[in-house]
């Protein structure tokens, strides 16, 4: 299981700048950030290495912040690579709401992080086709 | 021209005689009734004592909230099988204001509607398209009935759709609209821009009310569209549309005495003004059966115009309405009070109690929007699960005051606390 931090922000100047200065304070490290925007607001979801942490110091600043589940699974860094992970997932049905990546090793290894409905089901059959899910700690410690 | 000429040009002293004769049937009929009844016994009144008209002062006030708390039918004063129609407007806390009217005061009330055309110079001869709300709301029946009494074609258009309005008025040749005087402006813009010349057009007249406004707004209205506009004043309680109204002269709106009993009072002390000097309309409705009030106050700033009119009407005229006493707003011709969007946002755990409301005036339509705080503690980080609790919101606002308002969801703590003086509704619109 991993999580991620979702974060409610209006659309205006100085709100990532407000996120940033508290995980800073925190001694937070931010392995992925993107946002969702909506016109008025946003989304902000960061992908940190002391999620539960980072949560907690957002929301006793006042900031509307949540822990989100989230599949996170380890992928190549080739051309394709997404796409063999995209092709088990429409096999299953499973219906991406929201994703990112990032690289961790140029051209050998990425990370490939999604949100879905059921993410215990989307884990099993990456599990099942032997790809590796990362969990809090692998995540945090890549 | 007048309607009746005989009650229309009374002389003031039979006029008042005819106020105090029906101020005692009034009495009569409400102290029949389970609110007044109580009210009567509370304050110690005994309505045989009210010799003069002066006396009035002595009753007490009747408020909007007297009438919520009478809901549904506290202040009906005949047997319900007697009551042919009612009326509504929106309530604060999910409760609205209800006014019953026999089939006389359907009647009356078209009379009344009738007597303000003909002051406005209306005949048989007139097209009449009503743009303004029908159902519950009291203006769009209430002019419809007045219209097709004296004689006019009436065209039941409603508010809305523009496109529309405009062809019906060139297909049916329109003489008179009666219209919000914001609609009206938006009106006028949309047949510019659809390339039709506005003095081209057939419309003479415009019946603008429901919201207060300028007498610059009137001005601009008239030079653009090359009509006359017409000041209407009305509410719901007093019946709807018809209550006062402008003659040819467009100098202050003539309020019909031998219907209400019109008083100017301080609307801090209640203490009665004298004639001329500003305050808050008091009206009683002496001339309905279903529902007679005493003393209600309508909330509005205005002022009594005792002088005489040239147009030989004898009835005083008040003043157009300078604002209210109260909190309300009105948005499109429709009455809202803060507190109404503060019990819907109540509803919601997901958002915020501290909330801001502001008003603009966008192409001359008004523009409600609507600030509101997540609340952090209900945030599960899912974007879709922000716009349904949107437009949740929308649709519960929109079921109770039929304004659609743009919802904008702020990170808690962004809007000022509900303590002390926040300010909670800013109105960038400006009459």
């Amino acid at each position: 299981m991993a999580f991620q931090v979702s974060v409610f922000a209006e659309n205006k100047p100085g709100k990532i700048e407000k996120i940033t200065s508290i995980l800073a304070k925190q001694n937070i490290n931010i392995r992925a950030i993107t946002i969702n925007d909506s016109g008025d607001y946003g989304i902000i979801k960061l992908l940190l290495d002391r999620p539960e942490d980072g949560c907690t110091a957002l929301k006793e600043e006042g900031v509307a912040a949540t822990l989100k589940e989230i599949v996170a699974v380890k992928i190549g860094d080739k051309p394709g690579s997404l796409h063999k992970v995209a092709a088990i997932l429409k096999d299953h049905a499973i219906n991406v709401d929201d994703a990112y990546g990032f690289t961790v090793k140029p051209h050998e290894e990425s990370v490939f992080v999604f949100q879905v409905d059921n993410p215990k089901a989307a884990e099993k059959v990456l599990k099942d086709a032997g790809y590796q899910l990362l969990a809090d700690k692998e995540l945090y410690l890549l | 021209m007048y309607w009746n000429k005989d009650i229309e040009t009374i002389s003031r002293k039979d006029l008042e005689a005819l106020q105090l004769k029906k101020l005692h049937k009034a009495l009569q009929a409400t102290s029949t009734t389970p609110f007044y009844k109580k009210v009567f016994e509370e304050n110690h009144i005994n309505i045989d004592a009210i010799k003069t008209l002066e006396h009035i002062k002595d009753l007490p006030f009747t408020s909007k909230n007297d009438l919520r708390l009478s809901y549904p039918d506290g202040m009906v004063a005949v047997p319900r099988k007697e009551i042919v129609r009612m009326h509504a407007s929106s309530g604060t806390t999910g409760k609205s204001t209800v006014i019953f009217y026999t089939a006389k005061d359907i009647k009356d009330w078209a009379d009344l509607v009738a007597r303000c055309m003909v002051a406005t110079g209306a005949t048989p001869d007139d097209v009449f398209q009503n743009m303004m709300g029908y159902g519950l709301f009291t203006g769009g029946l209430g002019l419809h009935y007045g219209a097709e009494l004296l004689g006019c074609m009436v065209i039941p258009a409603a508010s809305g759709n523009t496109l529309r309005q405009i062809q019906l008025m060139q297909d049916f040749e329109t003489t008179i609209i009666h219209i919000t005087p914001s609609y009206c402006l938006h009106l006028v813009e949309v047949i510019r821009a659809e390339g039709i010349d506005p003095y081209a057009m057939t419309v003479k007249k415009a019946y603008l009310g429901a919201e207060p406004y300028s007498e610059a707004t009137r001005k601009k209205i008239e030079e653009q569209f090359g009509i006359d506009a017409y000041n209407s004043y009305g509410l719901s309680e007093m019946n709807g549309p018809g209550v006062a109204f402008e003659c040819t002269y467009k100098n202050g709106m003539h309020i019909w005495e031998d219907y209400y009993i019109v008083e100017i009072i301080n609307p801090d002390t209640g203490e009665v003004l004298p004639p001329g000097e500003e305050g808050e309309l008091v009206l009683t409705h002496i001339n309905r059966e279903a529902m007679p009030i005493i003393r209600y106050r309508t909330r509005d700033l205005t002022r009594l115009i005792p002088e005489p009119c040239p147009c030989g009407r004898t009835h005083y005229r008040i003043d157009r309405i300078k604002g209210r006493t109260d909190d309300m707003l009105i948005v499109s011709g429709v009455n809202v009070f803060p507190s109404q969007i503060e019990t819907v946002l109540m509803k919601f755990p997901e958002v915020g109690n501290n909330y801001q409301i502001i008003l603009d005036r966008e192409n001359n339509l008004d523009r409600m929007h609507i600030k509101v705080e997540l609340y952090s503690k209900l945030f599960h980080g899912d974007i879709k699960e922000i716009e349904r609790i949107k437009n949740r919101l929308k649709e519960a606002l929109k079921a109770l005051i039929t304004i659609n308002p743009r919802i904008e969801l702020l990170e808690p703590g962004s809007l000022p606390p509900s303590e002390g003086k926040a300010k909670r509704v800013i109105d960038n619109r400006t009459l």
